[in-house]
């Protein structure tokens, strides 16, 4: 390891997920469940209390001399470890040496902590001209190297180790500041501390309630690393020569050791053996931690083994059935009995999707329609293959002009965005940040048709036009980030009709959309719909949406269909008690809505 | 463009000044005891005083330090108290022995932790767990111990590779890469251990973003989605990566040019502090901030190459 703060892990600065997890006793019950984090306390433990009992369990002081002993081998007669080249006792220093590393961690464990808390607690709650300052106090710190500022003030104060690791610790806080603020922010962003603020609860009451108990996961976890890192240092420190010689430390057996590495290289093992193993400790338990406290955020990775079998078992089952399909030559796209799962274990899979037929004519425009975790979005994705990779796909067939596109993956791949296309949902994050809108256009374009760069900038111009983009040129040099939602949505259609697809899936095109955008957009995919023949399956939870624009519509609930029907029949008479909450339900919110008005 | 270079270039600018005025008042606070460290534990009140009136050490702070940036200016960084040696002259020395130690580490580093972090966050499986290991590992051993370890391993056991000094490479190529071999491999570890995992963070980061599910939909080919769009989005955390990495290795290199005896600025550093050499100490300071600032603008213009919203209008 290089040495220094910068090795101290940053991904733990973005982690707005830990906010709300608090530290429980559960998280010390499944830590002990954990070999590494167990390995990490037990060390730890040990080097806590042979640093404590050091006087007594000691053989020998730590400075004592016994010119007999001089470069004694490891395990001669009364030194275990051996001795060094004055004839000290090797595990008695290090022994007494645990005093100071148990030391230097406490140092800079509370001096960075001190300044990273305070200073991300401060300038997370208050922002502005504040934080403006602590960022850039925390950049510059964090542009030096630590151990050359050490070696700075060594050349002022000479040796001074309890001073050198309160250096450590400024220039660490800067890891904890910026995770602490992040959270900060993150929680006072969030509604309940603006309600504890109406409440009349003083800020330091609200800031010692709230942020002080969604800061504390990430900082645990943070705090493990940083105490790795100051066993190294304060180690490093010594052995280039800049402790306190009379000392017993680590750091320092390691360099007499060192220094006599041609005489007796045995002896450098122990400190070596005793400074690693104590990182890796605590490494560990922060790397257990970690896993324990941001457990739900890490999604299950099934075997290959296993997703190879449950593959093999839905194609298996795809051949015995396709003669079931010859009868619906008619239909355009059709759905047959799809499942989709995705992994809770190594060796299991949780179905999300369990077996929905759909089935959609030439310029029929067909409603999804469902509450949000319903498995609508799946369906999607499984139409045009483009599920998440850990997502599997347990059974059933996808039909296209006939043809079972789940069974064949090159045919799922020609189709792909040349005959069936996708609208996303959320317009600002579904555009390459890193390419002008005209560039990845073209590129889709291209690479579905293969014409000419200036045939398919032409086609895409007029694309543009036709969604309702009136200086499509100059959009086409923009940037994503420089035009608004509703423009980025329009685009985004224009993406999936310039292949002049015959499908179209999109997954509420309108919900991240201000509402009188929303109408705009409905209007123009109705419009494309019947301009072009074009078949669409419109996933949404916006029954007004469905009313508006589908002719059939499916409505879902808990991964399978509850009700099919056209709209008309399926709107005046409702059968499944689910649909008549969800109709009564949405008219409610237009009642409100119109009281509002 | 060229707005944001010059931008990041006053901002370099300002951070040079501020980091190195507080250097400088810390390690120049104490002129009487620079004086009496300078002479030895054996001289006499006055003539303590004498020696800081001789070096300017009685002057107040600010004088001092403006007297330094003018100096500065012309390229003069002072002389040593103790052998009279100019600062700059003893830092063009030392300069190249850190920057070989460096820049072959960063060439390395760059390249097997590209490969290994964009490798496991594609394929996963046992890469995986291999990079797993790597991390903890390099994780858990310090530069400088892995590097006591190399040397017992390949200089002294197996006596192959040399344990200290330094070859230029203007003397001698071949024996400029066997001078760095190991010492680079000591540096190696820790920074392949950092990096790789980060970019295995950023691929999967990049690989999960909604637009490349869209860019899938539109029928653009697997290859062309990573090279094209996946990569190119995720080179920009990747850059932050390897700019931190660089500057942990400004760390890294002072231990293990200490262990190996290579004549560089961190082995200077410590030297320089032993002894109370001051404006040395306050040489080397300088010519790292400059390297790391360097290093830093780098990674912020070619990051605004790669991310037009990093741009400054």
């Amino acid at each position: 390891m290089t040495v220094d703060q910068h090795q101290i892990d940053p991904n733990v600065d973005g982690t707005a997920a830990l906010t709300k997890k608090r530290v429980r006793r559960s998280t010390f019950r499944s830590l002990m469940k954990n070999p590494f984090a167990v390995f990490g306390i037990v060390v730890l433990s040990i080097v806590v209390a042979v640093g404590i009992l050091a006087p007594w369990i000691a053989p020998y002081p730590p400075n004592a001399t016994d010119l007999a002993a001089t470069n004694a081998p490891p395990f001669s007669a009364g030194h275990l470890l051996g001795a060094d080249a004055s004839g000290r006792d090797i595990l008695s220093r290090l022994i007494w040496g645990t005093r100071q590393t148990i030391v230097a961690c406490v140092i800079v464990l509370s001096v960075s902590l001190v300044l990273g808390l305070t200073g991300g607690l401060i300038a997370g709650f208050y922002r502005g001209r504040l934080e403006a300052v602590t960022n850039f106090v925390s950049d510059v710190l964090q542009s030096l190297p630590g151990i050359l500022t050490i070696v700075a003030f060594f050349a002022l104060t000479g040796p001074n180790i309890p001073l050198s690791m309160t250096v450590f610790g400024v220039m660490v806080a800067p890891s904890l500041y910026r995770l602490v603020r992040s959270v900060v922010i993150s929680v006072r962003s969030e509604l309940y501390v603006d309600a504890a603020k109406v409440v009349g609860l003083s800020d330091l009451r609200i800031v010692g309630r709230h942020v002080l108990s969604a800061v504390r996961a990430p900082v645990i976890v943070q705090g493990a690393f940083v105490l790795a890192t100051a066993v190294a240092i304060v180690g490093g420190v010594d052995l280039i020569g800049l402790g306190d010689p009379s000392q017993a430390s680590w750091g320092r057996v390691l360099q007499d050791a060192f220094n006599n590495i041609y005489t007796n290289p045995a002896n450098v093992i122990w400190p070596a053996l005793v400074i690693s193993l104590t990182i890796l400790a605590f490494v560990l338990l922060g790397n257990a931690l970690r896993d324990t406290l941001q457990a739900s955020n890490r999604s299950a990775a099934l075997k290959p083994s296993r997703r190879r079998a449950l593959n093999t078992t839905a194609q298996d089952a795809r051949v015995a059935g396709e003669h079931d399909h010859a009868a619906r030559q008619e239909v355009l796209l059709s759905v047959r009995g799809l499942r989709v799962g995705y992994p809770s274990s190594s060796e299991e899979v949780t179905e999300v999707v369990h077996g929905v037929d759909i089935d959609v004519r030439k310029g029929e425009i067909h409603g999804l329609v469902g509450e949000s975790g319903s498995g609508k979005s799946q369906i999607a994705f499984s139409i045009i293959g483009i599920l998440p990779r850990e997502a599997v796909v347990l059974g059933g067939s996808v039909y296209f002009d006939g043809k079972d596109l789940l069974a064949d993956p090159a045919r799922m791949r020609k189709v792909r965005g040349r005959r069936i296309a996708y609208v996303p949902q959320e317009p600002m994050s579904n555009l390459d940040p890193s390419f002008t809108i005209g560039a990845q256009l073209t590129y889709g374009l291209r690479s579905a048709t293969g014409v000419s760069k200036k045939a398919a900038r032409a086609k895409l111009l007029e694309l543009l036009q036709r969604v309702g983009i009136r200086e499509a040129e100059r959009v086409m040099r923009l940037y994503p980030h420089e035009i608004s939602g509703g423009m980025a949505q329009r685009v985004l259609i224009c993406g999936a009709i310039a292949a002049d697809p015959d499908v179209i899936v999109a997954d509420e095109p309108t919900t991240a959309l201000d509402v009188t955008v929303q109408a705009e957009v409905l209007e123009l995919l109705r419009e494309l719909s019947s301009e072009r023949g074009l078949a669409m399956i419109i996933v949404t939870h916006n029954l007004g949406v469905v009313a508006d624009i589908c002719d059939t519509v499916s409505v879902m609930r808990a991964g399978r269909i509850v009700e099919q029907n056209d709209v008309d029949t399926l709107f005046a008479a409702p059968t499944n008690p689910y649909t008549q909450d969800l109709l009564e339900s949405s008219r409610k919110v237009e009642l409100m809505e119109v009281a509002d008005d | 463009m060229f707005r944001t270079i010059v931008i990041l270039l006053l901002r370099s600018v300002g951070v040079l000044l501020i980091v190195s005025f507080f250097t400088f008042c810390i390690t120049y606070s104490d002129g009487i005891g620079i004086a009496r460290s300078v002479l030895g534990l054996n001289a006499s009140d006055e003539q303590v005083a004498a020696k800081a009136a001789e070096l300017g050490l009685d002057r107040p702070l600010i004088v001092q330090y403006l007297d330094w940036l003018s100096g500065l200016l012309t390229g003069d960084l002072g002389a040593s108290f103790l052998t009279g040696q100019s600062v700059a002259e003893a830092l063009s020395s030392r300069v190249p022995v850190t920057l070989s130690l460096i820049i072959l580490t960063m060439i390395l580093t760059t390249i097997i932790s590209v490969v290994l972090g964009v490798t496991s966050a594609l394929y996963g499986g046992w890469l995986d767990r291999v990079l797993q290991f790597i991390s903890v590992l390099g994780a858990a051993i310090p530069g400088y111990i892995l590097g006591i370890g190399l040397i017992f391993a390949f200089a002294i056991a197996i006596p192959y590779f040399p344990a200290t000094g330094y070859i230029r490479l203007t003397d001698s190529p071949q024996g400029w890469l066997w001078s760095l071999t190991l010492p680079v491999l000591a540096l190696l570890v820790g920074a392949i251990a950092n990096a790789a995992s980060q970019f295995r963070g950023s691929m999967l980061d990049a690989l999960s973003q909604d637009y490349v599910r869209t860019l899938r939909s539109r029928g653009i080919p697997e290859s062309q989605l990573l090279f094209r769009h996946v990569l190119r989005n995720a080179g920009g955390p990747g850059l932050v990566v390897l700019s931190l990495t660089t500057l942990g290795l400004f760390g890294g290199a002072l231990f293990i040019e200490a262990i190996f005896a290579l004549p560089g600025v961190g082995l200077l550093s410590v030297s320089a502090a032993l002894a109370g050499d001051v404006p040395m100490v306050m040489g080397v300071v300088l010519v790292v901030i400059v390297l790391v600032l360097v290093v830093n603008l780098l990674a912020d213009v070619l990051g605004s190459l790669l991310n037009p919203k990093a741009r400054i209008r």
